[in-house]
């Protein structure tokens, strides 16, 4: 659609003298993302979603019915302002809408780019209920997008710290969860380190989710600003290893410490042929093109990754999407995806399996392997399947898929990739004595996020199980919240 | 933090000695553990090296490697006052150390790094040591003065026969096992093809046996899953359960299949190091 100035003047006009009727609104075409071409974006790394222009935005925000009730808000987890911050928007005052949403979210433009809407905010929208289609509603994290990266090319203001309190914070990993963590203990006027394992900060948002989906420059701009507020980052320290929490608060002083170690150790399926050479968890396969850019391997980047021709990628959620269209990246001809339910139950993001058909990801549902063969120097060269049939619901609600006996296929790929989920690291489990974990291996917490452990506070995946960026921010939020309470009882 | 390294010497043509001031590491390692290292921060490789000791007071942790690769031959041309990009650990689980009785401490090649502080730490838990160091050549033949102070009895095999024994460290492993007073312990480190014969011998005699596998990783800490082995029937993952397993249960042929993997790459970015360096004058010696 071409822009049309006239018709949006004339629109925020009547929106201003509070004469935009509800049907008048339901009337603005909802605003389409502008994206790379599908076949162009095949060969690069670059993001794919393009962002709105300030036109589209503006629109969009008119969209909105400014619902008394706000039904948006309740399926945000950390509550935005979304009504409030949209009526900014309409109004053509960014640096308003960005502020309100960083009352409540501290990286708008991750979670804007990341967060599962349609079944958070936009799920609840009145819009999309109207049209009894959820795409059809107001497009909440893409305006949050909007005002957040129009912020970052103005520069970002580092929020105010509060004169020092004189306690030590320490935060161990560097996710979502403990960024949140560090920029709310730090403004509280506290003495904050974060710990990370790998060397560079990050988490899942710098070595999972790939680039096309989330420009690692955004996070970094983001511990940027951590860094300037005094935040001290300390990578290659892995807790429990190179020093133990018990060290940290007992030998190093510090009197509080957050958890955000993320879920780690990925699961196989526990099929034959899953030690064969060009089988890999979706963790490594996205780390190695990620986080050491093997996609640029001889190009200055030394990590290797196969080069392959056909991909499988076995799972349905998210990160069997990103390792599936990582592969098309990487230059792999033919990527199955297999998935054992059907299109339907699969938890993955519908813009992201939208995004993956149109990169050609071919999608092989009610399917599930049996194993994988390999030739006699043991690399893949094809994976067994079996075909399924939906039967009846489970206690989820979702139906049962059962195998059909006798319908085994096989598919020739050299490279699969196992995408089914993650179970805890064990390594803080053997190594911090008196800390309450689940029998899946999470950490046990109050619903201030407090552990067994006096002053040690968690969130994030590794309570959560596999959750998503916005869920470990706000289990971030309530900890900081805990701990600055915590540490303000305490005599020093 | 700079990881600068403190001195540098060369044991033989491709085999380098590093003193890393790590001195949190220097302080929480114990023998048995490794580090992930990689030259530079950016998008070098991570590559994991045994700690083969540790002086917690300078604060420094000895790192004996094989010039095999780009990495490590990017390693190779740092020097004494360079920094190291990073180094991260200690990891993997330490060696079970305890009075044994007699413990056979089998190295080959660039293993003796390794298998050094293991040994030491058994000879200080009161075993008698017995250890067999093999090497395709005289001078592949590394930290033999070390082993000597700390060994009850030293045997040194080389495959041409340029120094000691002319064998294979499987054909001492055998004598020494069949002796009346039998060994208690094998700890086997080497090539993944020799720790796999080691233990192919001493099964024959039933002594338990130690080896330290030395899969390729990425993260170190459990969360790819690359360095997965078979152990026993079961997937384990090399730097959180291991690196040290009974090598009576590893798979050690699923084992050396995987880590060829890369072979073809790994090759390709070592050549590109090389005669980028060479061409623009900085591969000095
Ligand atoms: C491929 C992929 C795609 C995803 N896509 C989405 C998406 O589109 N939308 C969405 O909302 N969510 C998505 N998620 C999930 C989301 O990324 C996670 O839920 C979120 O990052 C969890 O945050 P966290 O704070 O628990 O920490 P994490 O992001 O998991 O980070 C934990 C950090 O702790 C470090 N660490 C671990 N152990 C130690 C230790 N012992 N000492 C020091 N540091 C340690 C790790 O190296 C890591 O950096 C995706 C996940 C993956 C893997
Ligand atoms: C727990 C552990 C401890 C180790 N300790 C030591 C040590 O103390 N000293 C030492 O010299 N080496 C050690 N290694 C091996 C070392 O990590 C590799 O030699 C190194 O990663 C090779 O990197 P590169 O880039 O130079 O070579 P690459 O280009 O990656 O590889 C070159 C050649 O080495 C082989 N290779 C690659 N990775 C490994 C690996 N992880 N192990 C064995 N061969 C490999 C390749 O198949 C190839 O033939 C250890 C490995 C592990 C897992
Ligand atoms: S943070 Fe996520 S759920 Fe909340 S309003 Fe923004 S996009 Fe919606
Ligand atoms: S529910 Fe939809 S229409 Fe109503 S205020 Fe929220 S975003 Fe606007
Ligand atoms: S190296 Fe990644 S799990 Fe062991």
């Amino acid at each position: 659609m071409t822009p049309d100035p006239q018709k949006l003047e004339e629109l925020i006009k009547k929106h201003k003298e509070g004469q935009l009727k509800p049907k008048d609104r339901y009337e603005i075409p909802a605003q389409d993302m502008p994206a790379q071409d599908a076949v162009r974006r095949r060969q690069n790394m670059n993001e794919v979603a393009e962002g709105f222009t300030e036109f589209q935005a503006r629109m969009e925000a008119l969209r909105c019915l400014q619902c008394k009730n706000a039904p948006c808000v309740e399926g945000c987890p950390v509550r935005i302002r979304i009504r409030d911050f949209i009526a900014a928007i309409a109004e053509g005052d960014f640096a308003e809408a960005l502020s309100i949403i960083k009352e409540n979210s501290l990286l708008p433009a991750v979670c804007g780019r990341v967060c599962p809407q349609e079944v958070q905010c936009q799920e609840k929208c009145t819009v999309g209920k109207k049209f009894k289609d959820v795409n059809l509603s107001v497009s909440i994290g893409r305006l949050e997008r909007f005002v957040a990266d129009l912020g970052a090319k103005q520069g970002g203001e580092v929020p105010k710290v509060a004169p020092s309190t004189g306690k030590k914070v320490a935060i161990i990993g560097c996710g979502p969860g403990g960024i949140v963590v560090a920029a709310d203990t730090r403004r509280a006027g506290h003495d904050v380190t974060i710990f990370e394992a790998f060397h560079k900060p990050g988490g899942v948002m710098v070595y999972g989710i790939p680039e096309f989906r989330l420009p690692k420059e955004i996070v970094r701009q983001e511990i940027e600003v951590l860094e300037k507020m005094g935040v001290k980052i300390v990578c290659n320290f892995i807790v429990g290893r190179t020093r133990t929490i018990r060290q940290l608060m007992e030998e190093d002083g510090f009197d509080a410490v957050y958890i955000g170690v993320g879920a780690g150790l990925p699961k196989f399926m526990d099929i034959p042929g899953e030690h064969l050479v060009g089988v890999y968890s979706a963790n490594e396969y996205l780390t190695r093109a990620n986080l050491m850019r093997a996609y640029d391997f001889g190009n200055g980047a030394d990590t290797p990754i196969a080069v392959s021709k056909s991909v499988a990628v076995l799972g349905g959620g998210n990160v069997a999407m990103d390792a599936a269209r990582m592969a098309v990246r990487l230059g792999a001809e033919n990527v199955y995806l297999i998935y054992r339910r059907s299109e339907k139950e699969m938890p993955a993001r519908i813009e992201e399996v939208h995004h993956a058909k149109e990169e050609g990801v071919q999608f092989r549902v009610l399917q599930n392997p049996t194993r994988i063969l390999g030739d006699d120097k043991s690399n893949v060269i094809g994976i067994e399947c079996l075909r399924y049939e939906l039967g009846e619901p489970d206690e989820s609600g979702r139906r049962r898929p059962v195998p059909i006996k006798g319908s085994e296929f096989t598919i020739d790929v050299d490279t699969v990739i196992v995408a089914i989920g993650n179970g805890a690291n064990p390594l803080l489990q053997q190594t911090t004595p008196g800390l309450e974990f689940n029998k899946w291996g999470n950490i046990v917490v109050d619903d201030r996020c407090k552990t067994s452990l006096e002053g040690v506070y968690a969130g994030g995946d590794i309570v959560l199980g596999a959750a998503t960026v916005i869920l470990a921010m706000g289990q971030g939020r309530i900890a900081a919240a805990a701990m600055n309470e915590y540490l303000g009882t305490l005599k020093k | 933090m700079t990881f600068k390294i403190i001195s540098k010497k060369q044991l033989s043509e491709n085999v380098f000695q590093m003193d890393v001031f790590a001195p949190l590491v220097a302080s929480a390692r114990k023998a048995g553990q490794f580090v992930i290292v990689s030259p530079n921060v950016d998008h070098g490789e991570r590559i994991p090296l045994t700690i083969a000791g540790a002086d917690p007071q300078k604060g420094t942790i000895r790192l004996i490697f094989q010039r095999v690769g780009k990495a490590t031959a990017q390693m190779a041309d740092l020097h004494a006052q360079d920094a190291m990009g990073y180094v991260a650990g200690p990891l993997g689980r330490p060696t079970h150390v305890e009075k044994f009785g007699t413990v056979v401490c089998v190295g080959g090649g660039i293993g003796n790094a390794p298998l050094l502080p293991i040994a030491t730490a058994m000879k200080t838990a009161g075993n008698k040591l017995i250890t067999i160091l093999g090497a395709r050549t005289k001078e592949l033949v590394i930290l033999e003065d070390d082993f000597r102070a700390i060994s009850d009895e030293l045997l040194v095999v080389t495959d041409d026969g340029s120094y000691g024994r002319k064998a294979l460290v499987t054909e001492p492993l055998k004598e020494v096992c069949g002796r009346a007073a039998r060994p208690d312990l094998a700890v086997v480190i080497g090539p993944t093809i020799m720790m796999k014969f080691c233990c192919d011998v001493t099964r024959q005699f039933q002594v338990p046996t130690q080896v330290s596998l030395n899969t390729i990783m990425v993260d170190g800490t459990g969360m790819c899953g690359g360095c997965r082995v078979e152990v026993a029937g079961k997937t384990k993952f090399v730097c959180v359960d291991g690196p040290e397993f009974d090598g009576h249960q590893v798979n050690f042929d699923a084992m050396m299949k995987r880590m060829n993997a890369y072979k073809a790459l790994e090759q390709k970015a070592y050549e590109q190091y090389r005669s980028h360096t060479c061409r623009i004058g900085l591969n000095h010696k």
